[in-house]
């Protein structure tokens, strides 16, 4: 499992090919997200985080989401910093032996790092910067995983 | 010796990131009357039911005992992904 934290600009396909490298005969299903910057009205987002603790509240919730999907492994990427529109901001890939469980844990991770992931995000706007909080929608999906809870 | 931080919108309010301070009081309710000394729109910030607090980086209820305290994290909404 990884779980990394950084301030650079990555390749989601490397990170793909890294997780997969390894070449592992007991896995059926390999599950990927990437979360991109939008563009338009954003010029580029601004990420914070806690050093230490957002690693180790990520680490707890990732840790009991691949007890309960009996994942094998397990990568979380996640940018701070200055992000330009088209740039990757996370990304999420979990290995498990089929298919459903790797696209429940990889849902349950995202649903998880939109409400709950120590982040503070600011979009600056042409009209200036706004924090960006998790909408009511972001709350309902995180509470349907029990595993996250 | 406490260290106070602040993130997300609440730096904004609260003009810094960080600040030390040599007596920060004995639980978050008198420490958030302390703060609301120099500023009180901060005060109002701090109180608001969504901020979340973590002392020395463990998840703490709004009237917390400060006992031991080394680091004081005051949160907002948090918003990754």
């Amino acid at each position: 499992m990884q779980i990394r934290i950084t301030p650079d600009r990555f390749a989601p396909e490397q990170e793909l090919a890294m997780f997969l490298g390894d070449g592992r005969e007991d896995a059926g299903a390999c599950a990927t997200f990437t979360g991109l910057c939008r563009g338009g009205a954003v010029r580029w987002l601004e990420l914070e985080h806690y050093p230490g603790f957002t690693e180790a509240r990520i680490a707890a919730i990732a840790e009991r989401v691949a007890e309960a999907r009996k994942l094998l492994d397990l990568r979380i990427v996640h940018r701070t910093g200055r992000i330009a529109p088209g740039e990757a901001i996370v990304f999420v890939a979990a290995l498990a032996p089929h298919r459903s469980e790797a696209f429940a844990a990889v849902e349950a991770l995202m649903d998880y790092l939109k409400t709950d992931a120590p982040f503070w995000k600011r979009e600056m706007r042409e009209t200036g910067a706004a924090w960006i909080e998790p909408t009511a929608q972001d709350i309902t999906r995180r509470a349907r995983h029990k595993e996250t809870r | 010796m406490a260290r106070i931080l602040f993130f997300g919108r609440l730096r904004d309010v609260a003009g810094c990131a960080a600040l030390e301070l040599e007596q920060c009081g004995a639980d978050l309710g008198a420490l958030r009357d302390l703060l609301t000394r120099d500023n009180a729109a901060l005060g109002a910030a701090l109180r608001d039911q969504s901020v979340r607090v973590a002392v020395n980086q463990e998840m703490v209820a709004h009237d917390a005992s400060l006992e031991g305290a080394r680091e004081i994290a005051f949160m907002p909404p948090l918003s990754g992904g």
